[in-house]
């Protein structure tokens, strides 16, 4: 099986995974390589990419696996063919063989940065470092399955907080990827329910590194 | 810390339309630049992203040296309500400056639903609404299209209009406007000077005066305008600009392929069908030619899928080879070849087996006419039997659903012919059972019918649109004799035909319907869950306007017509000629059995059509 690993950052964050699947499929045609096609009625070109990110969020480590017709590809070369014709943000680091099942995938690293226009708000660090480092930080989640309650903080294995302007506060958190995973914009969702008070004024979230059981980089 | 612009974008349905960076878009130094145009599609960006004349005309401008065209698109109602909120002028794609910035401000106008979206881009990007409240040379809103055909309605709101084909024109005017800035001419003078390139049109040089019934007493030119403006042409498609590496959307938009234009005109003359006359004379491109482009297009789009565009893509007489040649290169890399327009004839049905082995598309008929007698009456020069052996060719095939469309209220339809409408149904089923290779799947028949709106530059131009309640009883009297389960009907709302009529055929009076109708809210008519017919029917009643006037009252022969200074080639002779034929439910054979004489050749180089 071959995996491309890339970025979406930049104006690529409002990509949908559907949409990034297409420009992918494309991609791969004007690079000259005939990817493997679904059979059937309508045949598709397959590419997967796991974990789809939410709307909006950027990512430095994305997974994309995909087979091709003839079995062969000249993956040194590859990053670079595809990334002459992909749009603004997206960007092919490394083309490789992989063994490892993305099923393996069992943690991620986000930053999610909270804006606070009139500044950080007094007491923020003290409060939301508390609110996670507590038993548990129940919120409802809505999902395609209505609203549910979930307890955040089983899945978040470690989580940090720091300020990295004025106006800026930083929280970088290692959760659980999937089976369930956290969804870092819960994390947002959780200091709007629980510290009203702290709620930012925008939140931007960016996905830094996937990692296996082991706590070792997925690649 | 995140700009608003970023910030509202995480609120909104499909944000990747507002932020452009596509794969092809072009990106020029602001600096260097003379003339920088917001090229506006007054729709959203998956609708204005599938023209194929704004991608024409992009590429044009922007192989300019000295000229910039963006993208700009009406934004969808959430993002509409964000922008406002936010204070958000519109900006354009790829720059993402504001529009009110820009020297040009230029709408393809190719659906009458469509202007009450011209008024809100222009509101939203903080434009004055009026021609006569921009006093600058910047600046200068301008449109083209096909609506533009009758651009009375809009002429308020327009300083010139650009008729028929861009390739060439648009150049011209885009280099009167660069002189125009360099020597400090102010907005008249450059008006003027602009009124004598051919194919423009300056609404604002023409007086209309009126009857007390209403009706135009006379069109008066001033400043030595022309008279009468023609329609632009492009002789030679050949060598004309064809995008084959145009920019390639990042999300999904409605034609999400490549497209290949077969050639221009139409050598059928339905005479319902503005394009159809509006886009003569006839001009095909060489299969060479396409085969390049097809290839070419592809090749940089990385589509897997192409379409052959044109009003009849049957007609075209290098089909054959042509599809050939394409097929020798789609098939082994599974692209999709899909042949739109296809005419029910034997040959049409050869080239539909042979298309379907990539992917099987649907098989799409438009009789328009339930009734020979009334397909005579409007010309449209398909049978029964050839409707009824594609179909069997299809059912055998393995092919289980088709998809029928009809008018009601054509000119001289009666009951007889909208009752022959279920009877075509019916013979389509029976058809279905005799020859169907797996009967297990099922029939399934899409019908609809639309509410016949008579256009400008047609011979049913002066026609009166039945009454909304006559069209209801001829949809009902349908369903009634529709006794099928395997047939989906589906109508069109009459109110939005209704108002579709009265845009195409309306005067200058119309403006203040659309600025009312603006003030009032509406916006994204061609969308049912943005349609506000009781906010329409408020604005005519505000700009004492009957709409009636338009649709039901229909136009007297002799009467002024509100687009009497354009032409678009083809005589109004022809037209009154083709409207007698059509009283008698006579046909009139295509071009190329025999010339009708409609004028259109007078456009071409040398008086040739369809060479």
């Amino acid at each position: 099986m071959f995996r491309l690993l890339f970025e979406k950052t930049d104006d690529a964050v409002y990509l949908s995974h559907l949409d990034l699947m297409r420009i992918f499929q494309r991609a791969f045609r004007r690079a000259d390589i005939l990817i493997w096609h679904s059979q059937g009625f309508s045949p598709r070109a397959y590419v997967s990419i796991a974990l789809p990110l939410s709307v909006g969020v950027s990512s430095r480590c994305e997974i994309l696996d995909f087979e091709i017709e003839d079995g062969s590809a000249d993956l040194q070369a590859l990053p670079e063919r595809l990334n002459r014709t992909l749009p603004k943000g997206v960007r092919v680091l490394h083309a490789y063989e992989s063994a490892v099942k993305v099923k393996h995938l069992a943690y991620l690293k986000a930053s999610v940065t909270l804006e606070y226009d009139a500044g950080i708000p007094s007491g923020a660090v003290a409060a939301i470092t508390s609110l996670f480092a507590g038993e548990s930080v129940r919120i409802v989640k809505h999902g395609k399955k209505g609203e549910q309650e979930v307890d955040l903080r089983p899945l978040i294995r470690e989580l940090t907080l720091c300020p990295v302007s004025e106006q800026e506060l930083c929280i970088t958190a290692i959760v659980s990827a999937q089976n369930p995973g956290l969804n870092p914009q819960l994390l947002v969702q959780a200091i709007e329910a629980y510290l009203p008070s702290f709620r930012a004024d925008f939140a931007r979230i960016e996905r830094l590194e996937i990692f296996d059981e082991a706590m070792e980089v997925f690649r | 810390m995140t700009d608003q612009i970023h910030r509202i974008l995480q609120h909104v349905q499909k944000p990747a339309r507002y932020v452009g960076g596509e794969y092809n878009q072009i990106v020029k130094p602001r600096q260097e630049q003379d003339v920088r145009v917001a090229f506006c599609f007054p729709d959203t960006y998956e609708i204005g992203m599938s023209n194929i004349g704004m991608r024409i005309l992009y590429g044009v401008m922007n192989g300019m040296d000295g000229v910039w065209c963006e993208r700009v698109f009406a934004p969808w109602g959430d993002m509409e309500e964000q922008m406002r909120s936010h204070a958000l002028p519109l900006w354009a794609l790829e720059s993402h400056d504001p529009v009110k910035d820009f020297d040009m401000i230029a709408f393809t106008i190719g659906y009458e639903m469509c202007y009450s979206n011209i008024l809100n881009m222009l509101d939203l990007a903080g434009v004055p609404l009026l021609s006569s409240e921009r006093t600058e040379l910047q600046p200068i809103v301008f449109g083209g299209g096909i609506c533009t055909v009758n651009p009375e309605p809009l002429a308020d709101f327009f300083d010139f209009f650009s008729l028929g084909e861009g390739e060439e024109s648009t150049v011209e005017i885009l280099n009167c406007y660069r002189n125009a800035k360099k020597q400090g001419l102010d907005k008249q003078a450059f008006l003027r000077e602009l009124s004598h390139v051919p194919g423009v049109y300056v609404p604002s040089l023409y007086t209309h005066t009126y009857h007390s019934d209403g009706t135009i007493a006379a069109i008066t030119p001033a400043e030595g305008a022309p008279a009468l403006v023609q329609k632009r042409i492009v002789d030679d498609l050949d060598h004309a600009y064809y995008p084959t590496k145009g920019i390639v959307p990042s999300t999904e938009i409605v034609h999400d392929r490549s497209n290949l234009e077969l050639f221009r005109g139409c050598i059928r003359g339905c005479r319902f069908c503005q394009a159809g006359f509006c886009y003569r004379p006839i001009r095909s491109k060489s299969p060479e030619v396409l085969v390049r482009q097809a290839m070419e297009s592809l090749e940089d789009s990385g589509n897997s899928e192409i379409t052959l565009a044109s009003l009849s893509t049957s007609d075209y007489r290098g089909l054959p080879e042509l599809t050939d040649r394409l097929l020798d290169y789609c098939e082994p890399r599974k692209i999709n070849l899909s042949l739109p327009s296809l005419r029910a004839d034997n040959f049409s049905r050869e080239l539909m087996l042979k298309v379907q082995k990539v992917r099987k598309s649907g098989l799409t008929f438009a009789p328009e006419a339930g009734t020979q007698r009334l397909r005579d009456a409007i010309n449209k020069n398909v049978t029964e039997e050839e409707i009824l052996s594609t179909c069997a060719t299809a059912f055998s095939g393995g092919w289980n659903n088709v998809k029928l469309y009809f008018m009601l209220g054509l000119p001289t339809e009666t009951d007889e012919d909208v009752i022959g409408i279920a009877r075509l149904a019916e013979k389509i089923h029976h058809v279905w059972r005799e020859t169907a290779s797996n009967r297990k799947r099922g029939l399934s028949i899409n019908l609809a019918t639309a509410y016949f709106v008579p256009k400008p530059f047609t011979p049913f131009q002066w026609e009166a649109q039945i009454t909304p309640q006559e069209y209801l009883r001829r949809v009902h009297l349908l369903q009634e004799n529709l006794h099928l389960k395997c047939v989906d009907y589906r109508y069109h709302e009459s109110n939005l035909s209704e108002l579709e009529a009265v845009m195409a055929r309306g005067d200058r009076r119309i403006g203040k319907v659309l600025l009312e109708a603006h003030r009032l809210g509406c916006r994204l008519d061609g969308w049912d869950e943005y349609f506000r017919y009781d906010l329409w029917q408020e604005a005519f009643r505000r700009a004492d306007v009957d709409p009636a006037f338009y649709t039901t009252r229909g136009f007297a022969d002799d009467e002024i017509l509100p687009w009497q200074t354009i032409g678009v080639g083809v005589s109004i002779g022809f037209f009154r000629r083709e409207r007698e034929k059509a009283y008698r439910n006579e046909t009139t054979p295509d071009c190329r059995t025999q010339c009708s004489a409609c004028g259109a050749k007078c456009l071409s180089a040398g008086g040739v059509c369809d060479v």
